[in-house]
């Protein structure tokens, strides 16, 4: 037995090489946090990264409902958007009676506003899992978005309710007017926020949220009462969204019943599967992407949500795991040894897939510019080559590279899985692989 | 002495079909007694009836002396009542630690504690790794349950189901699916584990009922027809004719 093969887990079982690994890991993140300004340090970047940080917060609690205790939620966005506005009412009030409350407590209000609501309503919510819980949650979610805009006064109507968060006392001499100083308000919520929502999958709730999530009758004998459960779950989930709301208050400086609606409730859903509700991990992936690509893909396309969709679909259809399970999936060929043999079948696969994709897209744009966007101009640009969408070369061109992509991408993708047969099979051998 | 389990005139109606009538049964704190009869007999609702799962139409059933009829599963089970299934039913997607953990955070009273860190609870810790040693599956603590063979899910089942500690053991046919000789080994580990608690269990297998039983009762078409030792149920003509009989063929 080589040496590689056993020291690997053996490092991972003992206490301590575990609780290095986990630290460890805290600490890179927490760096991270902290350098990424630094190394990216112009205006859009510091708002991207702002944005990023809300919706990774944003994503984990949802996963909280979704992947640890199994609750589909059409409606999460009801206690980011109370979060929000319990804010706002919250900086304004500061602002006018000149509370000693500093501007990085705030966001802590807003989860305070998130669990409220939470507790309110989560009791009802809650007492069945499922297509029930999944339809009440859309219900709720409706019913919060349409009362925002009759309820004027505390919602602000269409145009919300604004608020100046320089106008809070100052700490640390810092004024939070600068996005810099926002941004590491944001990452500090963030890094603290992760670190509790991870701890608590680690206590006696956390585990038994996992045990409804896979058999809540099986729960009832064991003697918990599954309701509970899920309410307390719910209850958690509803506080860091809370926290995310408020965040996005202290950033926008605004909240609206945008905050609320069902298109946030969507896309928080859309992040956290993406990212793979398997693994804690998943959805701040999955949190990164969505928001970058919902910020890179407005520029460069006006049809950016079917891209949005594309995405979704591939992913529930061939990777129901997310990205995390993706890569998660190859943990056991790294540790037996073996992932070199699936690596070279990726590469040659990489490019009929990726001529696959451009076709597709060129397809989409070409469509896009003939019909709907006619101002836009008609010269796509796709990986710096410049396509008119009205020649038929284009049409050509897009026409060679789906059907070619996917006649050759077929040979190379069942590569991939006789690479992914004798991989696994010698992972299962040396046992890394049930 | 109070009963372990006492089940006094309990009628069990869906619509107008009743499927229990007046069931009466009594348990004796540490006996070890099985039910058997035909398919359809009303074997598993009386486990359901027991356990909470559904509750009876009239009648009265109580644990240790006290009423446990029309409490919640959740609520009999933390009076000392635990049951098994006769499907597998395990946390599929957890491991066979935290299966068994799961079962054994509510005895140890950390039911829904969200300020302690799981893994650092050396009470917990240490009665899993117990019960683990215990069902033979110590090897195989870190697959995921779903992965398990299906002698090993049984023997899970069975795990989860002592974990917490109950002194009342409710068994839905364990041994259902099994080989000889792991129908064998399931019998030793029901004996061991159940020593010095009380066992109620439904059982198919003859050789088993005979083998592990102090008592027996025989239930057909929702009613017990019968109730005594083992010699006395072999040599019950009713129960010969009831249910004996057509298995001795």
């Amino acid at each position: 037995m080589t040496s590689t093969m056993t020291s690997a887990p053996d490092i991972a079982a003992t206490p301590s090489g575990q609780a290095l690994r986990f630290y460890g890991l805290w600490a890179i993140a927490a760096i991270a946090l902290v350098v990424l300004p630094l190394v990216f340090s112009s205006g859009g970047s510091l708002t991207s990264f702002s944005l990023i940080g809300i919706a990774i917060i944003f994503a984990l609690s949802y996963n909280i409902l979704l992947g640890e205790t199994g609750l589909l939620s059409f409606g999460h966005a009801v206690h980011y958007g109370l979060g929000g506005f319990a804010a706002v009412h919250l900086m304004n009030a500061v602002a006018a009676r000149g509370w000693p409350i500093p501007l990085p407590l705030i966001p802590l209000v807003g989860g305070i506003g998130g669990l409220a609501f939470a507790l309110l309503i989560g009791w009802v919510m809650t007492r069945r899992a499922g297509t029930v819980f999944a339809m009440i949650s859309l219900g709720i979610g409706e019913l919060v978005a349409s009362s925002s805009l009759i309820l004027r006064s505390v919602f602000g109507g269409e145009s919300g309710i604004t608020t100046d968060r320089t106008a809070l006392p100052h700490i640390f001499g810092w004024s939070f007017g600068p996005q810099i100083q926002v941004y590491y308000l944001i990452a500090f919520w963030v890094f603290v926020a992760a670190m509790a929502m991870y701890a608590l999958t680690r206590t006696p709730l956390g585990r038994i949220c996992n045990a409804v999530r896979d058999n809540p009758g099986r729960v009832e004998f064991i003697g918990y009462d599954p309701h509970v459960v899920r309410y307390l779950a719910y209850c958690f989930a509803g506080f860091f969204a809370g926290i995310a709301g408020g965040l996005a208050a202290v950033n926008f400086e605004i909240a609206n019943s945008a905050y609320l609606g069902a298109v946030q409730s969507g896309l928080v859903l859309f992040a956290t599967f993406i990212g793979g509700t398997a693994y804690f991990f998943g959805p701040i992936l999955g949190a990164i992407l969505v928001t970058y690509l919902q910020l890179g893909l407005t520029n460069v396309t006006s049809v950016w949500q079917l891209y949005f969709g594309i995405i979704f679909i591939a992913i529930v259809m061939f990777a129901p795991g997310g990205i995390a399970g993706l890569l998660m999936m190859h943990r056991p060929l790294i540790r037996a040894g073996t992932l070199t043999m699936v690596i070279p079948s990726y590469l040659v696969a990489a490019l009929p897939t990726l001529a696959l994709a451009c076709g597709v897209i060129l397809s989409i744009e070409t469509v896009a510019r003939y019909t709907a966007s006619e101002g836009d101009g008609n010269i796509i640009n796709l990986l710096g080559i410049p396509f008119n969408a009205t020649a038929p070369a284009t049409w050509v061109t897009a026409a060679i590279l789906i059907v070619g992509g996917f006649i050759v991408g077929r040979i190379t993708w069942r590569r991939i899985a006789d690479a992914w047969d004798r991989a696994g099979s010698i992972a299962r051998d040396r046992g890394y692989l049930a | 002495m109070t009963p372990a389990i006492e089940v006094r005139a309990v009628e069990k109606r869906f619509g107008n079909v009743s499927i229990i009538h007046d069931l009466n049964l009594s348990v004796a704190k540490g006996e070890r007694h099985a039910i058997i009869g035909p398919n359809g007999a009303g074997k598993s609702t009386t486990f359901n009836l027991i356990s909470g799962y559904i509750r009876p139409s009239s009648g009265e059933i109580r644990l240790n002396g006290d009423v446990i009829s029309g409490l919640r599963p959740f609520e009999i089970n933390r009076r000392g009542l635990s049951r098994s299934f006769q499907v597998t039913n395990v946390f599929a997607r957890m491991t066979v630690w935290e299966n068994v953990r799961c079962a054994v955070l509510w005895a140890t009273g950390y039911r829904y504690g969200f300020w302690k860190n799981v893994d650092e609870l050396p009470e917990v810790r240490r009665r899993t790794a117990e019960i683990l040693e215990d069902i033979h599956l110590s090897h195989r603590r870190d697959v995921p349950a779903g992965l398990l063979t299906y002698a090993e899910q049984r023997e899970l089942e069975i795990g989860i189901t002592i974990a917490g500690g109950a002194n009342v053991i409710m068994l839905d046919e364990p041994t259902a699916g099994m080989s000889h000789a792991e129908t064998e080994r399931a019998v030793a580990l029901i004996r061991r584990l159940t020593e010095g608690r009380t066992l109620v269990i439904v059982e198919h297998d003859m050789s088993v009922v005979f083998g592990l039983a102090d008592r027996i009762s025989v239930l057909v078409y929702g009613r017990i027809i019968a109730s005594g030792t083992p010699e006395e149920i072999r040599g019950n003509p009713k129960v010969k004719e009831a249910y004996l009989g057509e298995e001795a063929h």
